[in-house]
């Protein structure tokens, strides 16, 4: 229990995958503009990285059994993106406002590395089925997290009088340069 | 052989995989409507934006919704609208044809030494950005001594598909045979001085100066400063003063070109003066 609750805050916060290990910039810095579209990118991306860790779980198993550890990497972004060709399809069929919202964007979680980057720290770490996937849920909220925080910083930026030269991208690169290092403020939180 | 062993897991989860994707793309297959592909191919495909919508593919899409009428592409005119009509079974209305129409006639000329002669004015020398709304942002209200006409400066022209407006002699005119009336420059436009007209409607205001008579005169030769003489002379009573600018109700203009032969600046602008041959020269935004 001490250990689920102890990766659940530091996926969410010390060891945030977005403001503190930089994983997932792509999406963070594309889909940070309106914060509808962030939560929905967050969902899509927790619900892939829970998944992921699920089955990347799976399939390392059968990876460790025949002693081909070293092609961790290549058959999990294999699983990966499988798994975000499927969630893209059922997102087309079920939520196609979501998909057409989400656009490019969702095609590019199979690129995602906090997606890859989960399922390896699964595998550092040697977490076991259950915390695998929390790990992922939990990191995948931590992302959730740390875009809708952005997004709704970047909506206030952008109605604020800013210099021309820093308008748009510029303003949000600093703007995210803040946000980790508030987020820093949490690196000296180690519970468990 | 342990190389065979990693081909043959990895070619084997791979084909899983595919097998999965394929059995998902059957369970997951959204139909989409033929129509759509149809209403499609009736638009130019030019993304102008001049229906409101992002691009012609949401403009097909929200007709085929019911969100939309079928007559709003500039661009496609009365065909596309047809076109269109027949397959979603609706009656077309009739689209008239509109095109953009820069009202300032402040087009510079100069004699043989470089001295203004006929035109608007100066105030600075701008050396900038080459863009109107960055030069317009210089110096309260822009290089030009005019706070209303145009700046020259050609965003009109960078924004526009079909090369239908150009910068002559500092003011934007449009080619009326290129231009679709999509109004791409009119949204682009600091100064807001494009309008959209009928092309075959042959009197308009080439001015689009709200100042006082006596600022205008200063700023520009070529000004409206709001005489009345185009009110008074007009046997229709179609024209109007407000706020120091000559303005035509079209629902009662006649076309008869009166008001063109007496204004003392000579910026109403009178197709039918080249039509009827008419010997006083007419000086409109094109020259």
């Amino acid at each position: 229990m001490e250990a689920i609750v102890g990766i659940i805050l530091s996926a969410l916060l010390s060891q945030n995958f977005i403001l503190v290990k930089f994983y997932g910039i792509c999406p963070f810095m594309g889909v940070s503009k309106k914060i509808d579209t962030a939560v929905g990118m967050g969902m899509a991306v927790t619900f892939v990285m829970a998944l992921a860790s699920a089955a990347c779980y799976l399939i390392n198993l059968l990876l460790v059994a025949l002693g081909l550890e070293y092609m961790q990497t290549v058959a999990f972004i294999l699983v990966i993106a499988a798994l975000v060709q499927v969630v893209e399809m059922f997102l087309k069929k079920f939520v196609p406002a979501l998909y057409k919202a989400l656009g490019v964007f969702l095609p590019l979680i199979t690129t995602n590395c906090a997606v890859l980057g989960v399922v390896l720290v699964n595998v550092q770490e040697g977490y076991n089925f259950l915390l695998s996937v929390v790990n992922g849920a939990a990191g995948g909220l931590g992302f959730t997290l740390a875009i809708v925080l952005f997004a709704s910083v970047r909506e206030r930026v952008d109605k604020t009088d800013c210099p021309e030269c820093f308008k748009g991208f510029p303003i949000a690169l600093i703007a995210a340069g803040l946000l980790a290092l508030a987020f820093m403020g949490f690196s000296g939180l180690k519970i468990f | 052989m342990d190389i065979l062993i990693a081909i043959a897991i990895l070619g084997g989860l791979g084909l899983v995989f595919g097998l999965v994707l394929a059995a998902a793309s059957k369970v997951f297959y959204v139909e989409t409507d033929p129509r759509l592909d149809q209403l499609n191919e009736c638009l130019p495909g030019a993304n102008c934006g001049g229906c409101g919508f992002a691009g012609c593919g949401a403009y097909a899409e929200a007709v085929l919704k019911g969100e939309a009428p079928v007559g709003k592409c500039a661009s496609g005119g009365n065909e596309a609208a047809k076109a269109m009509a027949a397959i979603m079974g609706v009656q077309a209305e009739e689209v008239t044809r509109k095109v953009a129409m820069v009202r300032c006639s402040g087009a510079r000329t100069f004699d043989a030494e470089g001295n203004l002669t006929k035109g608007a004015k100066m105030k600075a020398h701008y050396e900038g950005f080459h863009d109107c709304l960055a030069a317009s942002k210089v110096g309260g209200s822009g290089p030009l001594s005019c706070k209303y006409g145009c700046l020259g400066y050609g965003s009109c022209t960078r924004v526009c598909k079909y090369g239908a407006i150009s910068v002559k002699n500092g003011v934007a005119v449009v080619d009326e045979d290129l231009c679709v009336g999509c109004m791409a420059c009119a949204q682009v436009c600091p100064r807001k001085v494009i309008t959209a007209v009928e092309p075959d409607r042959n009197v308009v205001i080439g001015c689009n100066s709200l100042a006082k008579g006596a600022v205008t005169n200063r700023a520009c030769t070529i000004g409206c400063i709001g005489c009345g003489k185009c009110m008074k002379t007009c046997p229709s009573g179609a024209i109007t003063i407000t706020n120091n600018l000559a303005q035509i109700d079209y629902s009662k203009c006649t076309n008869c070109g009166q008001c063109a032969t007496v204004c003392p600046k000579g910026l109403i602008k009178d197709s039918n003066v080249e039509k009827l041959g008419d010997p006083k020269p007419v000086i409109t935004a094109a020259e």
